[in-house]
């Protein structure tokens, strides 16, 4: 049935918009334009800002340094959203086809990860990963192993271990976003790829093509809507995230969030950081922007 | 499930090949082992979090009996709750005017609506931050009315989740049953809550856990808008992992894991696995 005209029960339709658009303009839009207002202003003493319109802070955003943090921000998410895709795809495959039974356990063992708490993702990670943490011990393990072997044929034996930093650099940055936003990139590519007809798959496998060949030509196409809503899921957040870099970065390896939060923190620079959070905002509209220009190919069926 | 198949893997059963099995049984290893050594770490009898030394539930009492850190749970329980609750309210009037009605510029509200989802998160705790300083938002109110600005923050981030979950439920819904409802006499508080209500029923316990395990895990946005005084309890484990790494923090986090496991479970229970799983 189509939709009812809002004109034909009016008291209704004030019911149910007024409450959601009385929400959305003041406590959503009205911040925003706050936002937007302060990233046109300048410091004046130590908590007056004039708003002059000055474009000087979206001057200084394009700085190199600032410049070159927007650029590693953009490179570490696509990275992050690129292993997801690797790591995640067979996953959301093993889930698409595994039997009736098995199904929703392994769709809740996905699920559950990421309905538990980031910052205690993240701790859980920094235990694993420290000099002193598991993942080291074990490498160690493994490298006494190796040096034991080549003792046992007569080779010199392996230099003693030394642990390896994995915290505080951007290795742990892009295993922690990696970590931490997998679960994002399965659950659309499972949505997807549920949805898909099987006997293509089925008629493409009995005209002689193999497994590999079908996944690329005949599920990867398909499922292409699918791929790309779970690259968009992974992408925006990890391009605007801020704990992961905090917490397991180095001192270089500042994502552009980062830098916001320190305008507002420790810089007391509130003009400027605003002018970083709307090139931020932009930069996901950039990227949304592109993904719905996608949409707009018709599918052929 | 056999390791070795009984029968012939049939072409398309991908999940029961080997290297498949190994594949999702990594990945499973990947995304639990840190839960798993964080909470069998939170019994060990260790200042450090290195070597096992013995069983000990001390730290339980220890992060108990840290009053800082039960306030901070508590602050975040309630805001959670408070936040959900409203989310649920709006999100749903949301939804049913947006799948119900034709209006002007629906277009725009709709992804107006949505914009929270979108946004950076660090961007959102920006504006709140700004909001509430441009406002003049009271700040030294008696608990839990000081709660207030980071519970307005997390419905607005929260609700659009909602208004998702539910419309994408509502799509589903026979139009007949409301208009035979009106035909029987109903008035239209009474489709909506007879009719409509049980309908969307599996939105809504998806939609409230959703919002509910949103706001419990949020820390960016209540990082700027949290006071001296109404610390969170990500905002209070933050700091603890800042500054020291102690096994208290893995107790405390324990408890938290649990309790996100124990919600589920009872969104299962309610639901079962399937439908929960659809609503994502």
């Amino acid at each position: 049935m189509a939709e009812q005209d809002w004109k034909t029960s009016k008291r209704t339709f004030a019911a149910v918009s007024l409450p959601t658009l009385f929400w959305v303009i003041v406590f959503f839009l009205v911040p925003m334009a706050i936002v937007w207002l302060y990233s046109f202003g300048e410091n004046r003493g130590l908590t007056e800002i004039e708003f002059s319109g000055t474009l000087d802070n979206y001057k200084r955003a394009t700085e190199w340094l600032y410049l070159t943090i927007f650029g590693k921000s953009f490179a570490v998410a696509a990275l992050v959203t690129l292993i997801c895709l690797i790591i995640g795809f067979p996953v959301a495959m093993a889930i698409t086809f595994a039997s009736e039974k098995w199904r929703p356990w392994l769709l809740l063992g996905i699920m559950l990860p990421f309905w538990t708490n980031l910052l205690i993702r993240t701790y859980a990670l920094m235990m694993l990963l420290g000099t002193q943490g598991f993942a080291n011990k074990g490498m160690g393990a493994l490298w006494e192993g190796t040096s034991w072997i080549k003792t046992l044929v007569g080779l010199q034996p392996l230099p003693t271990w030394e642990p390896v930093q994995l915290l505080f650099n951007n290795f742990a940055v892009v295993f922690g976003l990696v970590y931490v936003h997998l679960p994002f990139m399965v659950l659309p590519l499972y949505a997807a790829l549920d949805r898909l007809d099987r006997s293509l798959i089925e008629a493409s496998l009995d005209l002689g093509a193999g497994h590999f060949r079908t996944i690329m030509r005949i599920v990867v196409p398909l499922a292409a809507p699918g791929i790309i809503a779970g690259v968009m899921i992974t992408l925006i957040p990890a391009l605007g995230a801020y704990l992961t870099p905090d917490l397991m970065g180095g001192t270089d390896s500042q994502m552009i969030a980062n830098v916001i939060e320190r305008q507002f923190k420790k810089a007391n620079d509130w003009p400027f950081g605003a002018a970083l959070s709307f090139l931020l905002i932009y930069a996901m509209f950039i990227l949304i922007a592109i993904q719905s220009m996608r949409k707009k190919v018709p599918e052929v069926r | 499930m056999a390791f070795f198949a009984r029968a012939p893997i049939a072409p398309l059963e991908y999940s029961r090949t080997l290297w498949m099995r190994l594949w999702v049984g990594a990945v499973m290893v990947f995304l639990y082992a840190p839960l798993v050594v964080l909470m069998i770490f939170s019994f060990n009898d260790s200042k450090r979090n290195v070597v096992w030394r013995g069983f000990t539930t001390k730290y339980y009492e220890k992060a108990l009996g840290n009053d800082q850190l039960v306030e901070a749970l508590i602050n975040s329980l309630t805001i959670a709750a408070l936040a959900t609750l409203a989310s649920l309210v709006l999100g749903t009037l949301a939804a049913v005017m947006l799948w119900r009605f034709r209006f002007p510029w629906k277009g725009a509200i709709d992804g107006t609506i949505s914009l929270p989802i979108i946004v950076p998160e660090i961007c959102l705790g920006v504006a709140f931050l700004m909001f509430f300083a441009a406002v003049g938002w009271p700040t030294d109110l008696v608990w839990p009315f000081n709660l207030g600005a980071i519970t307005v923050a997390h419905i607005t981030f929260c609700f659009p989740f909602v208004t998702m979950v539910v419309r994408s439920r509502l799509a589903s819904f026979n139009r007949e049953q409301e208009e035979a409802a009106k035909d029987l006499g109903a008035s239209e508080a009474q489709v909506f809550r007879d009719v409509l209500i049980p309908h969307i029923k599996p939105a809504l316990v998806a939609g409230a856990l959703l919002a509910f395990t949103l706001s419990l895990d949020d820390f960016v946005i209540t990082y700027f808008t949290s006071g001296p005084d109404t610390i969170t309890f990500p905002v209070k484990v933050y700091s603890m992992v800042r500054f020291s790494v102690t096994p208290e923090v893995n107790a405390a986090s324990t408890l938290l894991i649990i309790l996100t496991v124990v919600l589920t479970f009872i969104a299962l229970k309610a639901q079962g696995v399937k439908a929960i799983a659809e609503t994502h």
